[in-house]
């Protein structure tokens, strides 16, 4: 049992050194929640499953789902105002 | 070595989480590091509380008198896990706000406000 | 101040750190051997003293319960700034739904029809599924909060199923506002009871049952179900500002 704990803490580790090292958006928020779910396994072996529930809600389903949804908005929103170009947004002339 | 390893990964977890909001070019890049940043205390919090052959602390069916581990740092890590989700949720909002106002999810070219 | 010149202070912090830290775990006890009193003492005596089962709901709850209720403040007050960062402006057209009837937003690649009967159906039975993780909490592993998420993360199911409709009706009814506001009073106005008892705040005034109900343990089931009320309606709120937007850009540009 503590050889499995130990390999699962030197998976973390790696993982935390690939997730911060990727370039695109998209991919790191499918190793975060992969990443989530290492961390529900480790509170499951570790005699914490209390915690276990919330990380694998929190972790794996809310957090990647909120992160998805701001790049979504944020990618929409690019090509609406792309569209738009004919017509420039009067909040243009404060920003000098 | 093996008894201090769980301190170590933490440290390491720490390092890169910082060393990726250091580096990074993108703003959704740094929340996610600074969300791996906040890992690394569960990592400390529940090695600190790990006894070995020991139960976990939920007595449904097993004696109140038996051996468990700690369950004062798992009501700690509860309150982790939530600050976390909501401070990636209030840090998003302002992401998508800068990005609307600022055209660029770049940290260095968001230099509208001049003074 | 250019990357290199970030990259180099970066790394003499974490020197710094390195030194600091190495000298602090010096005297942490090796994993695997716990020793502090507090755990023994809570795990041996919370059964006994609480009748709940869940020694780390009991501690959430009711040992350490002011803690809790600062935390349930922390995530009223973020879903507060996150309606006013995103709040609608003029100029934008973010009305709940736009004039366009959303129905039939299609995405790039629609789902087969396997995934939307599959997810629609087992919408139900996540509600179900986490109203029992949140009621049983003093008992099994699970709680107010644990529950609470997965109840938010059911109306999303619908949404994959492609009812937007039914979703946008789910999500941005004020009742929702209206819940998550009341989950959050109801825990401090369950410790402000304990006050008008006698007892100081959040002290557990109501009978305690006997151990192994689901009604047990006083006001530790009462402050979970009370929590698993404001985090669901505080995550439904926090989707819904993230996506309205989204709805209402695809709505105008699908006709």
């Amino acid at each position: 049992m503590m050889i499995l704990g130990v390999g699962l803490l030197a998976l973390i580790g790696v993982s935390a050194l690939v997730i911060v090292r990727t370039d695109d958006v998209t991919n790191q928020l499918l190793g975060l929640s992969f990443y989530g779910l290492l961390f529900a396994l480790m509170f499951f072996l570790f005699q914490a499953p209390d915690v276990a529930l919330s990380q694998i809600t929190v972790g794996a389903i809310a957090l990647p789902l909120m992160i998805m949804l701001a790049i979504t908005r944020m990618k929409y929103h690019s090509e609406s105002t792309h569209q738009n170009k004919a017509a420039p947004p009067a909040r243009e002339a404060r920003h000098d | 070595m093996l008894a201090h390893y769980p301190y170590f990964i933490a440290a390491w977890v720490f390092l890169c989480g910082l060393y990726g909001i250091v580096r990074s070019r993108h703003l959704v890049h740094t929340v996610i590091s600074l969300a791996i940043l906040q890992t690394s205390t569960y990592i400390l919090l529940l090695a600190i509380g790990f006894r070995k052959g020991g139960y976990a602390p939920i007595f449904a069916d097993i004696h109140p008198g038996v051996v468990t581990v700690d369950p004062v740092v798992q009501a700690l890590m509860l309150t982790d896990v939530v600050v976390e989700a909501t401070v990636v949720a209030l840090l998003l909002a302002m992401v998508v706000k800068a990005y609307e106002k600022g055209g660029t999810t770049s940290p260095d070219d968001l230099r509208y406000m001049r003074g | 101040m250019t990357e290199r010149h970030r990259l180099l202070l970066f790394l003499a912090g974490a020197c710094g750190l390195a030194v600091l830290y190495l000298a602090g775990i010096r005297n942490l006890p090796p994993w695997g051997q716990y020793r502090g009193p507090y755990g023994d003492v809570i795990a041996q005596l919370a059964v006994f003293q609480r009748h709940a089962t869940d020694t780390v709901n009991a501690i959430t709850y009711d040992y350490r319960g002011f803690d809790t209720l600062g935390e349930e403040f922390i995530l009223f007050s973020a879903v507060t700034g996150v309606m006013l960062l995103l709040r609608p402006e003029d100029g934008q057209t973010s009305r709940a739904g736009g004039e366009k009837n959303p129905a039939s937003f299609r995405d790039r690649a629609a789902l087969s029809e396997t995934v939307q009967v599959l997810a629609s159906g087992v919408f139900g039975f996540s509600v179900l599924f986490g109203v029992y993780i949140g009621t049983h909490g003093q008992l099994t592993p699970g709680g107010g909060f644990q529950g609470g998420v997965i109840i938010a993360a059911a109306p999303m199911l619908l949404y994959i199923a492609e009812n937007t409709e039914a979703f946008r009706r789910i999500v941005s009814h004020p009742v929702t506002e209206a819940l998550e506001a009341a989950g959050a009073a109801a825990y401090a106005l369950i410790g402000l009871a304990a006050l008008a008892c006698g007892a100081p705040f959040l002290t557990n005034v109501l009978p305690l049952g006997r151990t192994g109900d689901v009604l047990s343990s006083g006001t530790i089931a009462l402050i979970s179900a009370c929590v698993g009320v404001e985090v669901a309606a505080a995550f439904l709120l926090l989707i819904w500002e993230y996506l309205r937007e989204i709805l209402a850009r695809a709505g105008n540009a699908e006709a």
